[in-house]
C-alpha cells in the first residue's frame, strides 16, 4: 500500500522552528528549516539527527523547500546545510532568496556579536548555503528529479511567501507555509487552485480566531497611535524587520500624510533599508494597488518615515518607532522597551503573535513586573496594546483555503495544541476528511491509492467503448485487453497485438462441460426443448438452432448426445471459448438447474 | 437627295451597330449581379488546391451580396461543398452560408433543407459545429415559423450526443435560442415540448466538458430571457454546479441561481442535513453570498453584483452579510440564531483585537457551530475587503441597492461604508461616497462616523471632494458638535482648495436647512458676537465668512428665534447676500424690517410665484400692444427685454424662460428696427450706409434664432416653428436688402429661388402648425405663393417687403421647462500674471475644468476653442471620457488642451472658451429637408450664414497668459 509519511521536527503543535519531513512515493522532502524564538539552547534548532543517524543528509533528502523568509521558517538553514551537512537543492521563491540572507546575517550578528555565542554559523556559511538555493517563480512547475515536481502558489503573508505543492505521480502534498487569506495594504491574498492534494499541511496559528474586518483593525490601530502621539507619548511597535513592518509603514505613512501630522516616525536602520530596497524591486509580488500605482510613485518610498538612531530614543516629545525584533525577545526593540516602559504616557503595540517565553508574550498576558537579565526587575507602566496584524489566515481563512484546494486529508502544524484540537474537529465535521495534528517527532502515515496511468491504443479504446451503451465518461468502465508491463511502463493492447509483439502463436482455450439431463424423450425433441427454454430465458442474445441438431448461443455451442447406458439421461455438451467465459458459465448453471416441466 | 438620304441611313445603320455593341457591354455589366455566383463558381472550379479555394472564399466574403442573388450563391457554395475534401474549405463555406443567410431581405428557409442535409455526411466536428451555427442564424431569422423551429430542434437534439464539445455547444445554443417558449396553456403538445427542452438542457449540466456545461447554463438563461418560465427543479442542479472546477461554469451557475431565485422567491426548499426548510430566495442568497469568497475573482464580481438585486431576501439573512462572526447554523430559526450569538460571546472565538481572548474554554456543543455552511455570513465583509477593487466596487454597489430597500440594513452597513472611504483605490472611495449619498435618507451619522467622512475632505481629488459635498448636502447629523465639526472641516477645505467655493456654499446651505435647531446654539460662536462688546465687522468678501453666513441664514429660515442673535452688520450682510447670492440665501422674515423680496400674501396660491406672474404679465403686454405706434413699440420692447434679463438674473429658476423670451423679443425688436429705417423709400445708390444696419440686423437675428433653437433644453415643436419662422423673416429681410444693394438680376435670381425653396420646406416641415399662425408672415406668403413663383425677382422682392411689413408679431408660447445651456470655466482662472512658458514648436498642456449645465449630449456638442492673438483659432474636441455627470442636467468637463505656437517676443494672452456645436440636420424640423437644397444654397451664399453646422459660444472667454519661447540652440 503506497503511503505518505509526515513527521514534524518542529512546528508540531507548536509555533516556531518549522521543519516538517515528508516522504511521498519514496521521495523525502524537508519543508522549512526554522529556528525557535523562545529558546537559546539546542532546542532552538530542529533535531536533524532524527533524519538519519549515520550517513549523509544529502543521500536521504531529495530536496528542501523554504516557504518564506521568516526566521522561524528559514533560521536553521545555514546550520543545517553547512554545519550538519546537506548539499542537495534548496528551493525558495526569488524574493525569499533575496531577503533571507539579510535576516540570517542579522540573526547571526545578534546571537554571536551581542550574546557572544560560539559554535554558531558564520557569514561565509550563510553565503555558501545560499549558493545551494534554486529560485522558483509562482506557478512554475519545477522538476526536482524525474518524478518529483514542485510548484509554488502565492501565499500573501510576507513578500515572497509561497505555498508549495509537492507531487510525485498522482500523489501530492500541499504545504502552505504561513499564509493570509485577506489582502492587506501591501500584499494580496493567498490563492490556490482546486489541486485536490492527498494531504494539505496547513498552518493554524489563528485556529480559534475570527478576526474583525481589516479596516476596523486599521482604524483602531491608527486611533491608538494618534491618541498616544497627541498626548505626547512615545509609541513602540516591535515588528519583524520585514513583512508586517512594511504594511504598518504604508498605513502610518498615508495616515500621517492625510492628517498632516508632524511627530516623527522612525524605523530600525540597516536591515530595513536593505529590505525596503527589495520591496521596491519585487513589485509584482505585492497587491493590486501598489502594482497599479508604482509607475507614478513606488509606495515603498516613504516620505515621513526616517531611519532610527539609538540616540533618538531619549529625545523628548512624541514619536513612533518601529523596532525589531517583533516579540521583544532581544535586540533593539527590547532596549527601547526597557527605556520607555516606566512612563505611563508611552505605549507599546504588539502587532502580532508572540511565542511563549518571549517578553512580548509575558507583557501581553498581563505581567507588570519583568525579570530581566542580571536579576533586574523592570516595572512596566506603559500601556500595552495588542493588535492582531500578523498576516496569518484566521479560522475562516483556513477553512476557505481547504475549500479551495479540496484535499483528501488535512494536517495541522504551526499552532498551539489546544487551538488545533478545536479546528481539527471543525475540519472533520465540515469537510468529512481526516485531520491530523502530530506533535514534534510523531509520524503520521497516510495510505493513498494513487492512480496508475496505462497507455492504451486508440483503436482498442474506440473498439471497447463502442461496445455497450452510450459512453458515460464519469463512470468506470470494464475493458478487455492485454496489459503489457515493460520498461517501467504500462500499456494496454489488444490480445492479437500482444501476441504479435511477443511472437507467440494464438492458442484457443475452450471449456467443455457436460450437463446431465434426465429426459426420456428423443434427442432432437429434447434439443428443441432446450432451445425453446433458452430462447425464453436469454432474450437479449441470439439463440440459433442449427440444422445439425446443435444450438448456438452467440458463439457457444450446445450439443446433445445420448448416454449409452441410460436412455433416460441425456448429456448436453456445452462448449465455449475463454472469451465467453461469463456467458458460458452462466449457461451451464442455467442448464444444470434443469429444464422447466413441459406444459404441452 | 436620295443619295444623301441613303448616306444618312447608312450612317444611322452603322451607328446602330455601334450602339448594339455598347449595349452588349452594358448588358454584361448588368449581368454581373446574378453572375456573382457564376464568377464564384468559376473561381472555385479554377482553384487547384484547398488553399486556393480558401483564398477565393475569403476574398468573396469581403463583398456584400444582394438579397436576390443570395440563393444562387448558396447553391454554388453547396455544390462545391459536397465536392470538397478539405475540412477548412468546408468550414469556410459553412460560415459563409451563415453570413449569407443574414443578408437583409433574404428569407433563408429555402436553404435550410440543404444545410440540414449537409450535416448528415459531415465527419469533421469543426465543420459540424459551424454548420449548426449557420442553422442557428437561419433559425434566428425564421423564429416566427414553429415548424422550422421544431425541425431545427430535432437536429440539435440529434447532434447533442456528438463527441466534440464544439458541436454539443452549438446544439445547446440552438436549443436555447429556438426552444419553444409558448405557455403550456396554448397546446398540450407544445407544453410537453417545453418540458423536454428544459430537461435536455438540464441533462447537459453534468457534461464532461466544462465548455458544454457553460453552454448548457447559458442556453437555460437564454430560454429565460426569451420568456420561458424555468422549472424550479433545476435549482438543485444549479446549486451543484456552484462547486464546479471551472470558473466560467460557476459564473454562469451563479446567474442561473439568481434567475431562479427571482422566479420562485417564496418556494420552500429543504436544508440538507436537517429537517428544516427555508424560502428559496434566502437559500439562493446564502449560496450566492458564499460565492463572494470564491477562488476566481470573475465569479466574485458576478456574485457581488447579483446580491444587490435580491431585495426580497429576509432581513435577518441580509444583516448577517455584515456579520463575519461565527454563528451556529444560521438557517435555523431565530432562537437558534440567538443561541449561537451567545455561544460566540462565550468566547470560543476571539476577535483578534484583544490578547488572550482566544484562550480555549470549556467545550460547548460544537455541533451547532458551523464554519462553512454559514452562507450569507459576512459576505459583504469579505467582498469589501477583497483583493481586487472590481469586487469591492461591485460589493459597494450591491450594498447600495440593498440599503435603499431596507432602512435597517442601511443603518447597519453605515460603518462599513464609512470604512470604505479610506480604501486605497479612488474609484472605490468615490463609489462608496455616492452610495452613501443615495441611502442618506435612511441614516443619521454618528460623530465618529462623521469624523471619518470629513477626513476625506482633504483628499486631493476634486471628484471625491465634490462627491463628499453632495453627500453632506443630504446627510443627517445628530449633534451640534457634528455640525460644528462639519463646518470647521469644510472651511479647512475651503482654504486648502479655494476652487471648491461654490460647492461648499451649496453644501452649507443644505446643511443649514436640515439642522436649524442644531445650528441655533452655535450662532453666537460662529458670528463671534459678544454680549457686551462689539466685535469688529468681518470682511464681507471673505469666502469663509460667506460660508458661515450661508449656513446661518438657511438655518434661520425655519428658526424664527435665530435673527435675535444677529448683530447689526449681519443684517446688512444679509441684504447684500440676498441680492448677490440669491440662490444660496433664502428670504427671511426679519423683525423690524420689511422682507426684502416682495411680500408673500397668503391669498396667493403657492405655485403662482409673483415673479412668474410678472413674467407672464410683461409678455402679455408686449403681445397685446400690436397697434402701438412704432416708436412706442420699440420702447416697450426694449423695456421688456431689460426687465426680463434682470428677472432672469434674480430668479435662477426663471432664468431659462426669461432669457428665451428676451431673445425672441430682441429678434423682433431688431426686425422692427430694420424695417422702420427710412431707407426703404430712398433711391438705391444712397443706401450704402444704412443698409449696413439692416443686413447686420438680419445676420444677428439668424444667430439669435440658432441660439434659441440649440442652446435651450426643453424646447418643443411649437417653439421651433416660431423660431424657424423668425429665421425665415430674417432671410426675407436679407433678400430684400441684397436686392436693394446689388445691381443686376443674375445673383438675385438664384437667391429668390432659394428663398422660395425654403418657404416650401418650411411649409412641408410644419404643415401641422400652420393653422396656429394666422396673419403671420408665412401665412401671407403662402397665400401669395403662386404670384411669387411666376413673378420676376424684383417684383417678388417688392411683394416680400410689403408682406414683411404687414405681418404681425407671433406670440411665442412658453414651454413648461426650459433651461439655457451654460458653461463656466473654473480652470484656468484667468487671473494669473505668470505666463505659461514653453518652447515654441512643442506643446504645452493646459488643464481645462468647466461645469456645464443643461447641455444635452455634451460629448458630441461641446468643443473648446482657443483663440490666439494673431486671430488663429483652434477647435478642440474633448474626449467623451472627459465628461463626467455629477448630477441630472449637470456635466463636468475636465480635459487638457494642447497649445502650441511659434515663438513670441513677449507673453500674450490667448482666449479659451467653450462652444456649443449645432447641426441643423439634427434639429427636429430639418430632418425631412432634402440635403441637396442646402448644398445648392451653400454655393450661392456665404456658408457662415447658411451652413448646416455652426457653433455658439456659451461660456465667458477666459484669458490665459502664455509665452512660447524660441528654442535654445
Amino acid at each position: 500500500m503506497p503511503e505518505i509519511k509526515v513527521t514534524p521536527l518542529g512546528a508540531g503543535q507548536d509555533v516556531g522552528r518549522s521543519c516538517i519531513l515528508v516522504s511521498i512515493a519514496g521521495k523525502n522532502v524537508m519543508l522549512d528549516c526554522g529556528m525557535h524564538m523562545g529558546y537559546n539552547d539546542d532546542r532552538r534548532f530542529p533535531d536533524f539527527s532524527y533524519i538519519t543517524q549515520n550517513g549523509r543528509l544529502t543521500d536521504f533528502l531529495d530536496c528542501v523547500i523554504i516557504s518564506h523568509f521568516h526566521l522561524d521558517h528559514c533560521g536553521a538553514l545555514p546550520y543545517f546545510s553547512e554545519m550538519v551537512g546537506y548539499d542537495g537543492p534548496i528551493y525558495m521563491t526569488h524574493p525569499t532568496k533575496a531577503i533571507c540572507p539579510i535576516l540570517l546575517e542579522d540573526y547571526r550578528k545578534i546571537t554571536v556579536d551581542k550574546k557572544g555565542e560560539t559554535n554558531f554559523f558564520t557569514s561565509q556559511m550563510i553565503k555558501d548555503c545560499m549558493k545551494k538555493v534554486v529560485a522558483v517563480h509562482l506557478h512554475q512547475t519545477v522538476q526536482v528529479d524525474d518524478e518529483l515536481e514542485i510548484k509554488a502558489y502565492y501565499a500573501g503573508h510576507v513578500l515572497g511567501a509561497a505555498m508549495f505543492q509537492i507531487k510525485v505521480g498522482s500523489e501530492s502534498v500541499v504545504y502552505t507555509g504561513d499564509y493570509n487569506m485577506t489582502p492587506d495594504r501591501h500584499l494580496g491574498a493567498a490563492w490556490i487552485d482546486k489541486c485536490r492534494p492527498d494531504l494539505l499541511i496547513s498552518e493554524s496559528t489563528y485556529a480559534t480566531t475570527i478576526r474583525d474586518s481589516k479596516r476596523c483593525r486599521e482604524r483602531d490601530f491608527l486611533k491608538k497611535v494618534h491618541e498616544s502621539v497627541e498626548r505626547g507619548g512615545k509609541v513602540l511597535i516591535p515588528v519583524f524587520a520585514l513583512g508586517r513592518a512594511q504594511e504598518l509603514c504604508i498605513l502610518l505613512e498615508t495616515f500621517w500624510e492625510r492628517m498632516n501630522l508632524k511627530a516623527p516616525i522612525y524605523f530600525s536602520m540597516g536591515l530595513t533599508e536593505k529590505a525596503n530596497h527589495y520591496y521596491k524591486l519585487f513589485i509584482t509580488w505585492t497587491n493590486q494597488k501598489i502594482r497599479k500605482t508604482f509607475v507614478q510613485r513606488n509606495m515603498f518610498e516613504f516620505k515621513h518615515i526616517k531611519a532610527f538612531d539609538r540616540a533618538f530614543a531619549d529625545n523628548p516629545g512624541p514619536m513612533v518607532v518601529f523596532a525589531t525584533p517583533g516579540m521583544l525577545h532581544a535586540g533593539q526593540s527590547l532596549q527601547i522597551f526597557r527605556k520607555w516602559a516606566g512612563n505611563e504616557k508611552n505605549m507599546v503595540i504588539m502587532p502580532g503573535y508572540c511565542v511563549q517565553g518571549t517578553v512580548g508574550h509575558k507583557i501581553l498576558s498581563g505581567q507588570r513586573k519583568l525579570e530581566m537579565e542580571g536579576r533586574q526587575i523592570l516595572e512596566v507602566k506603559m500601556q500595552v496594546e495588542y493588535m492582531s496584524f500578523s498576516a496569518h489566515a484566521d479560522a475562516k481563512g483556513i477553512m476557505q483555503l481547504i475549500r479551495q484546494a479540496e484535499p483528501r486529508s488535512v494536517l495541522l502544524v504551526h499552532g498551539e495544541a489546544k487551538k488545533m484540537e478545536f479546528l481539527k474537529q471543525k475540519i472533520e465535521q465540515e469537510f468529512h476528511v481526516n485531520c491530523y495534528m502530530p506533535a514534534n517527532g510523531e509520524t503520521i502515515t497516510l495510505f493513498t491509492s494513487p492512480n496508475i496511468p496505462v497507455d492504451i491504443s486508440l483503436g482498442l479504446l474506440k473498439r471497447e467503448s463502442a461496445i455497450g451503451l452510450v459512453p458515460d465518461s464519469k463512470k468506470p468502465k470494464l475493458m478487455h485487453g492485454t496489459l503489457i508491463m515493460k520498461d517501467n511502463s504500462f500499456r494496454l493492447v489488444s490480445p492479437e497485438q500482444a501476441l504479435k509483439e511477443l511472437g507467440l502463436g494464438e492458442h484457443q482455450l475452450r471449456f467443455t462441460c457436460r450437463v446431465h439431463i434426465q429426459d426420456p424423450r428423443k434427442e432432437h425433441e429434447m434439443v428443441l426443448r432446450v432451445y425453446n427454454h433458452l430462447k425464453g430465458v436469454l432474450k437479449d442474445y441470439s439463440v440459433q438452432h442449427l440444422p445439425d441438431g446443435s444450438i448456438m448461443v452467440e458463439s457457444i455451442l450446445i450439443q446433445a448426445t445420448a448416454q449409452s447406458e441410460d436412455q433416460g439421461t441425456k448429456v448436453l455438451l456445452v462448449s465455449w471459448t475463454y472469451q465467453d467465459e461469463e456467458l458460458g458459465s452462466y449457461l451451464t448453471s442455467l442448464l444444470k438447474k434443469g429444464l422447466p416441466p413441459t406444459t404441452a | 437627295m436620295a443619295a444623301h438620304l441613303k448616306k444618312r441611313v447608312y450612317e444611322e445603320f452603322t451607328k446602330v451597330v455601334q450602339q448594339q455593341h455598347e449595349e452588349i457591354s452594358a448588358k454584361k455589366l448588368r449581368l454581373t449581379k446574378p453572375s456573382k455566383s457564376a464568377a464564384l463558381h468559376v473561381d472555385l472550379c479554377k482553384a487547384t488546391s484547398p488553399a486556393d479555394a480558401l483564398q477565393y472564399l475569403l476574398h468573396f466574403a469581403r463583398k456584400p451580396v444582394e438579397a436576390e442573388s443570395v440563393e444562387g450563391v448558396v447553391r454554388i457554395l453547396l455544390e462545391h461543398y459536397y465536392k470538397e475534401n478539405d475540412a477548412s474549405v468546408r468550414l469556410k463555406i459553412a460560415s459563409l452560408l451563415g453570413l449569407l443567410s443574414k443578408t437583409a431581405g433574404f428569407s433563408p428557409d429555402c436553404i435550410m433543407d440543404d444545410a440540414i442535409n449537409t450535416l448528415q455526411n459531415e465527419k469533421s466536428h469543426q465543420v459540424l459545429a459551424q454548420l449548426l451555427d449557420t442553422l442557428l442564424v437561419i433559425g434566428m431569422k425564421l423564429t416566427e415559423n414553429p415548424a422550422v423551429r421544431m425541425r431545427l430542434l430535432d437536429v440539435a437534439c440529434k447532434y447533442l450526443t456528438d463527441a466534440s464539445h464544439g458541436v454539443r455547444n452549438k446544439c445547446l445554443q440552438l436549443i436555447g435560442y429556438l426552444g419553444s417558449v409558448e405557455k403550456g396553456a396554448a397546446k398540450e403538445a407544445e407544453s410537453l415540448a417545453t418540458k423536454d427542452v428544459q430537461k435536455i438542457i438540464g441533462d447537459h449540466f453534468n457534461d464532461q466538458d466544462p465548455r458544454v456545461r457553460t453552454a448548457a447554463i447559458k442556453a437555460m438563461l437564454q430560454l429565460h430571457e426569451r420568456g420561458l418560465k424555468l422549472q424550479q427543479t433545476i435549482y438543485s442542479q444549479a446549486c451543484k454546479l456552484l462547486s464546479d472546477d471551472y470558473e466560467q461554469v460557476r459564473s454562469a451557475a451563479v446567474q442561473l441561481i439568481w434567475v431562479l431565485s427571482q422566479l420562485y422567491p417564496e418556494s420552500i426548499v429543504p436544508i440538507p442535513s436537517s429537517n428544516e426548510e427555508i424560502r428559496l430566495i434566502d437559500d439562493a442568497f446564502g449560496k450566492i453570498c458564499h460565492m463572494v469568497s470564491d477562488g476566481s475573482w470573475v465569479v466574485r464580481v458576478q456574485a457581488a453584483k447579483l446580491l444587490g438585486s435580491m431585495q426580497q431576501v429576509s432581513s435577518h439573512f441580509l444583516e448577517q452579510t455584515l456579520d463575519k462572526k461565527l454563528m451556529s447554523d444560521l438557517r435555523r430559526k431565530r432562537t437558534a440564531h440567538e443561541r449561537a450569538k451567545e455561544l460566540y460571546s462565550s468566547g470560543e472565538f476571539s476577535s483578534g483585537r484583544k490578547w488572550g481572548d482566544d484562550a480555549p474554554k470549556e467545550e460547548i456543543d460544537t455541533g451547532a457551530v458551523n464554519l462553512i455552511e454559514s452562507g450569507a455570513c459576512g459576505a459583504f465583509v469579505h467582498g469589501l475587503e477583497d483583493e481586487m477593487y472590481e469586487v469591492r466596487i461591485a460589493a459597494v454597489e450591491a450594498l447600495c441597492m440593498l440599503a435603499q430597500s431596507s432602512p435597517s440594513f442601511a443603518e447597519k452597513c453605515l460603518d462599513f461604508l464609512v470604512d470604505m472611504f479610506n480604501d486605497e483605490i479612488e474609484e472605490v472611495r468615490l463609489q462608496s461616497i455616492h452610495t452613501m449619498r443615495k441611502i442618506s435618507n435612511n441614516i443619521t451619522l454618528r460623530e465618529d462616523q462623521l469624523d471619518t467622512v470629513l477626513a476625506v475632505l482633504e483628499d486631493s481629488s476634486r471628484d471625491i471632494r465634490e462627491a463628499l459635498h453632495e453627500l453632506l448636502c443630504c446627510t443627517n447629523v445628530s449633534t451640534k458638535e457634528g455640525i460644528h465639526l462639519a463646518l470647521v472641516e469644510l472651511l479647512k477645505n475651503l482654504t486648502k482648495y479655494p476652487t471648491d467655493r461654490e460647492s461648499i456654499w451649496k453644501c452649507l446651505k443644505f446643511l443649514g436647512c436640515r439642522h436649524p435647531t442644531l445650528v441655533l446654539p452655535l450662532v453666537p460662536e460662529l458670528l463671534s458676537t459678544h454680549p457686551f462688546f462689539d466685535t469688529p465687522e468681518p470682511d464681507m468678501d471673505d469666502p469663509a465668512y460667506i460660508a458661515v453666513l450661508v449656513l446661518i441664514f438657511n438655518a434661520a429660515k425655519t428658526c424664527p428665534t435665530m435673527p435675535a442673535l444677529f448683530s447689526d452688520h449681519t443684517f446688512r450682510h444679509y441684504a447684500y447676500l440676498r441680492d448677490s447670492l440669491s440662490h444660496l440665501v433664502p428670504p427671511l422674515r426679519l423683525p423690524g424690517r420689511k422682507l426684502v423680496s416682495s411680500p408673500v400674501s397668503p391669498s396667493v396660491t403657492p405655485h403662482e410665484d409673483p415673479s412668474q406672474q410678472f413674467l407672464q404679465q410683461s409678455l402679455e403686454r408686449v403681445y397685446n400692444l400690436q397697434h402701438l405706434d412704432p416708436q412706442s413699440t420699440q420702447e416697450l420692447l426694449e423695456f421688456t427685454i431689460r426687465d426680463l434679463q434682470r428677472l432672469g438674473e434674480l430668479q435662477s429658476e426663471l432664468a431659462g424662460v426669461a432669457d428665451f423670451s428676451a431673445t425672441y423679443l430682441r429678434c423682433q425688436l431688431l426686425l422692427i428696427k430694420a424695417l422702420q429705417e427710412k431707407l426703404w423709400n430712398v433711391a438705391a445708390p444712397l443706401y450704402l450706409k444704412q443698409n449696413a444696419l439692416a443686413s447686420a440686423a438680419a445676420k444677428q437675428i439668424m444667430e439669435e434664432t440658432y441660439k434659441m433653437e440649440f442652446m435651450y433644453s426643453g424646447v418643443e415643436n411649437r417653439q421651433v416653428v416660431i423660431i424657424h419662422h423668425m429665421r425665415l423673416q430674417a432671410k426675407a429681410l436679407q433678400l430684400i436688402v441684397t436686392a436693394r444693394t446689388t445691381r443686376g438680376v443674375e445673383p438675385l435670381f438664384g437667391m429668390c429661388e432659394n428663398f422660395l425653396q425654403e418657404v416650401d420646406s418650411f411649409q412641408r416641415c410644419f404643415i401641422s402648425e400652420l393653422p396656429h399662425m394666422q396673419d403671420s408672415f408665412v401665412d401671407k406668403l403662402l397665400d401669395l405663393m403662386p404670384r411669387l413663383v411666376t413673378s420676376k425677382p424684383s417684383e417678388a422682392v417688392k411683394i416680400l417687403q410689403t408682406t414683411l411689413r404687414q405681418s404681425t408679431f407671433l406670440h411665442l408660447p412658453l414651454p413648461e421647462q426650459i433651461h439655457r445651456a451654460t458653461a463656466t470655466i473654473i480652470e484656468p482662472a484667468g487671473e494669473s500674471d505668470n505666463p505659461l512658458r514653453f518652447t515654441s514648436g512643442l506643446v504645452v498642456a493646459l488643464d481645462v475644468d468647466a461645469t456645464l449645465e443643461h447641455v444635452q449630449d455634451p460629448q458630441s456638442t461641446v468643443k473648446v476653442q482657443v483663440l490666439y492673438p494673431d486671430g488663429q483659432a483652434q477647435l478642440i474636441h474633448p474626449k467623451p471620457a472627459d465628461f463626467r455627470n455629477p448630477g441630472p442636467g449637470r456635466h463636468r468637463l475636465i480635459t487638457q488642451v494642447y497649445l502650441s505656437h511659434t515663438a513670441w517676443t513677449e507673453p500674450c494672452q490667448i482666449e479659451v472658451r467653450l462652444l456649443l456645436a449645432y447641426n441643423s440636420s439634427r434639429s427636429k424640423a430639418s430632418t425631412r429637408l432634402s440635403k441637396s437644397t442646402w448644398i445648392d444654397s451653400m454655393e450661392a451664399l456665404p456658408p457662415s450664414e447658411y451652413g448646416i453646422e455652426g457653433t455658439i459660444p456659451f461660456s465667458k472667454p477666459v484669458k490665459v497668459y502664455i509665452m512660447p519661447k524660441p528654442a535654445r540652440r
